[in-house]
């Protein structure tokens, strides 16, 4: 469960101090997809970061599982980043010349998961993101764009984390693509109940979303469900439903080879 | 992160640039291997210095007549080794009163023209007794040599140096039983002397060995000898016998003032450690050189690694976001800088021994290397790596992940 209490984000490296977030609340509960939607300059990058554990407030309090990170030093940051938070970026960022197995277990290195595990967890993440199995040892340059992002999807999610944050995931493919990138992450909620929060400026992408907070000049405009604006209500609270048991299956029975039988199962 | 992993990312990231790694890790490769054909070169100059001197005998004090002076409190010098102030006697007391004398052998040389029939040399011609072989490491191949027989009833026999027999008789003749003229005298040649080799003090092959007494009455007219060698126990004691050498000899002159001595003494330690001091600063030279060369080579690695630091700057973002600690990243670029060179040190190690391998395959020089070098080497190029590689890995880990990832 993520908590925003009044958080306040104050650039001072600049000739004057900037304040990208003036009082930010909300709290977000697991197996929720949230998108977040503002004009660039909005401060939604700076709240990204600060959800992320990229980057701490200057005041306010963010709890991550109820563990308040809001005063963490680097190294603890990377360490909540490592066990809790999985990034998908606009640009990617795989490595180069690197298979796209090798990619998706490179969290499990710094997590220091063995060996052996490290590669069933990783076929497991790419097949949950959708990533055709034929591909599992191409190199990160001789994938399309929509394949990438599916490695970037899957290595968001190998670590098991309690968040996954997407920053303008479609940013960099096309409009095809992108709903089948936007499509991975619907079926990552409803069948694997992951937390994803979707970060972007469009309207027709944040709409995926079951919950939209809108943010501008950083304070919150509008957080709305999507109760209303779903054509199918029933069968989207049947689906929650759904997802939340999965996913508490999941919290019981943590071991990699459990979630990659729940995964096959499904 | 395990260090396995971490040489695993090291392996792939090197990898990835074969061609830049490789010239860095030239660098390295030139500067140990010459540290290490440098110094292997010194230690075989030193080495072969040390064995020609050797080869004039082991452990030997030589005492030499002093300056002879007109009169007492003449001014006019006829320079060292001139006076004619040592004598058998003297070498017969050193060899009674002194017991830490092993033996001793007075020696009379000079040049003389030596000739046989149809052939003719100048060369040295040594007065010695039967003492002088074990003294000065001398060995007959041919014949006998000169005995106490010899010595005491002036026989005019001859041994020959190799090089000498060559000279007159023609190359590996058969000399035993012939006769040679040395200054109108008549010699018979006994024995041949195997050969030596060494050309550190003149060659020890190309001389006539004859018996002193013979020698001080046929060629130089006169009693004196021209060196009293005397040979030590062992090593250690040489100080004391030189000591006490000097004062038997001050003693048997009558003269009270050390400094006044009418003859001087050399003790072959004091040649060894000289020509080592010579030879150690040759070496630290040419080791010196060398080592610029290393330093360079670890500039050439920091220089790469930095590049590498900005060319990767996304990824360590990258790395970053996905849950990598400051120490983590620094290990890896840290580790990268030490493999490389460990790498350059090893091949270095290897390439410098087969230099100094093919130094000593000419002949010019026997080479050796020595383990400290080795160990030296290779501890200079993984300090350089630490050292070199320190500063663009903390660069790295200190990266900012939300710049980093920006980064274009």
């Amino acid at each position: 469960m993520i908590e925003a209490k009044n958080i306040t984000k104050t650039y001072t490296s600049g000739a004057e101090p900037f304040t990208a977030l003036k009082g930010v609340s909300f709290t977000i509960e697991d197996g929720e997809f949230v998108a977040i939607m503002g004009p660039s300059g909005s401060g939604k990058s700076t709240l990204m970061h600060i959800l992320g554990a990229l980057d701490t407030p200057t005041t306010g309090e963010y709890l991550l599982d109820g563990k308040n990170v809001s005063d963490y030093g680097q190294d603890e940051l990377a360490h909540i980043r490592r066990n809790k938070i999985g990034f998908v970026f606009q640009a990617f960022n795989l490595l180069p010349r690197t298979s796209a197995l090798r990619n998706v277990m490179l969290p499990l290195i710094y997590a220091e998961v063995n060996e052996s595990e490290r590669e069933e967890r990783a076929k497991s993440a790419l097949l949950a993101a959708g990533f055709d199995e034929n591909h599992f040892h191409h190199l990160s340059n001789q994938l399309s764009g929509g394949q990438i992002q599916r490695v970037a999807i899957a290595r968001a999610l190998v670590n098991n984390p309690s968040l996954i944050l997407a920053d303008e995931p479609t940013g960099n493919l096309d409009s095809r693509t992108g709903e089948i990138v936007l499509g991975t992450f619907e079926s990552l909620n409803r069948k694997y109940g992951r937390t994803i929060i979707l970060i972007t400026h469009e309207r027709d992408v944040a709409e995926h979303a079951d919950r939209i907070i809108v943010i501008k000049d950083g304070v919150i405009l509008e957080d709305s469900r999507s109760h209303q604006r779903r054509k199918s209500v029933h069968l989207d609270s049947h689906t929650e439903n759904k997802a939340e048991k999965v996913h508490h299956k999941q919290h019981a029975h943590p071991g990699a080879e459990e979630h990659a039988d729940s995964i096959a199962k499904e | 992160m395990k260090t396995k992993d971490i040489l695993g990312e090291t392996y792939t990231a090197l990898s990835a640039n074969k061609v830049r790694s490789g010239l860095t890790m030239l660098g390295i490769v030139i500067g140990i291997s010459s540290v290490i054909a440098m110094v292997s070169i010194g230690q075989g100059a030193q080495g072969s210095i040390q064995s020609s001197i050797e080869s004039i005998g082991s452990n030997l004090v030589m005492v030499y007549p002093g300056a002879q002076r007109a009169s007492p409190g003449a001014q006019v010098s006829s320079g060292r080794g001139s006076s004619r102030t040592l004598t058998q006697a003297d070498a017969e007391a050193i060899a009674s009163e002194i017991t830490l004398a092993k033996a001793v052998a007075p020696e009379l040389s000079g040049r003389y023209q030596v000739t046989t029939k149809g052939n003719n040399t100048n060369t040295s011609v040594n007065g010695v007794d039967q003492n002088y072989p074990g003294v000065k490491n001398i060995e007959v191949a041919e014949g006998s040599f000169i005995t106490e027989q010899h010595a005491k009833s002036m026989s005019r026999v001859a041994v020959l140096g190799p090089t000498t027999r060559d000279d007159l008789f023609g190359e590996g003749a058969d000399a035993i039983g012939k006769t040679i003229r040395i200054s109108n005298s008549v010699f018979t040649v006994i024995g041949v002397t195997k050969e030596k080799g060494g050309t550190g003090f003149g060659s020890q092959d190309d001389m006539i060995f004859i018996p002193l007494i013979t020698a001080q009455k046929f060629l130089a007219g006169e009693d004196y000898v021209s060196i009293i060698n005397v040979q030590a126990h062992d090593s250690e004691s040489m100080t004391a016998l030189q000591e006490e050498v000097t004062n038997l000899l001050l003693a048997r002159h009558k003269i009270s003032d050390p400094t006044a001595a009418d003859f001087s003494i050399l003790n072959q330690a004091d040649i060894v450690a000289t020509a080592s001091s010579i030879t150690n600063t040759f070496t630290i030279l040419l080791g010196s050189v060398a080592g610029i060369s290393l330093v360079v080579g670890g500039i050439g690695i920091m220089n790469m690694m930095l590049t590498t630091v900005t060319e990767r700057t996304r990824e360590i973002g990258l790395r970053k976001a996905i849950g990598a600690n400051r120490s983590d990243i620094s290990k890896q670029f840290l580790i990268e800088a030490i493999v490389l060179t460990c790498v350059g040190g090893v091949t270095g190690v290897i390439l410098g021994g087969l230099i100094s391998w093919a130094i000593s395959l000419t002949g010019v020089l026997q080479t050796s290397i020595s383990l400290g070098s080795v160990l030296l080497a290779f501890g200079v190029s993984a300090g350089i790596g630490i050292v070199f590689g320190y500063y663009p890995a903390r660069r790295a880990a200190n990266l900012n992940p939300i710049e980093a990832l920006r980064y274009e």
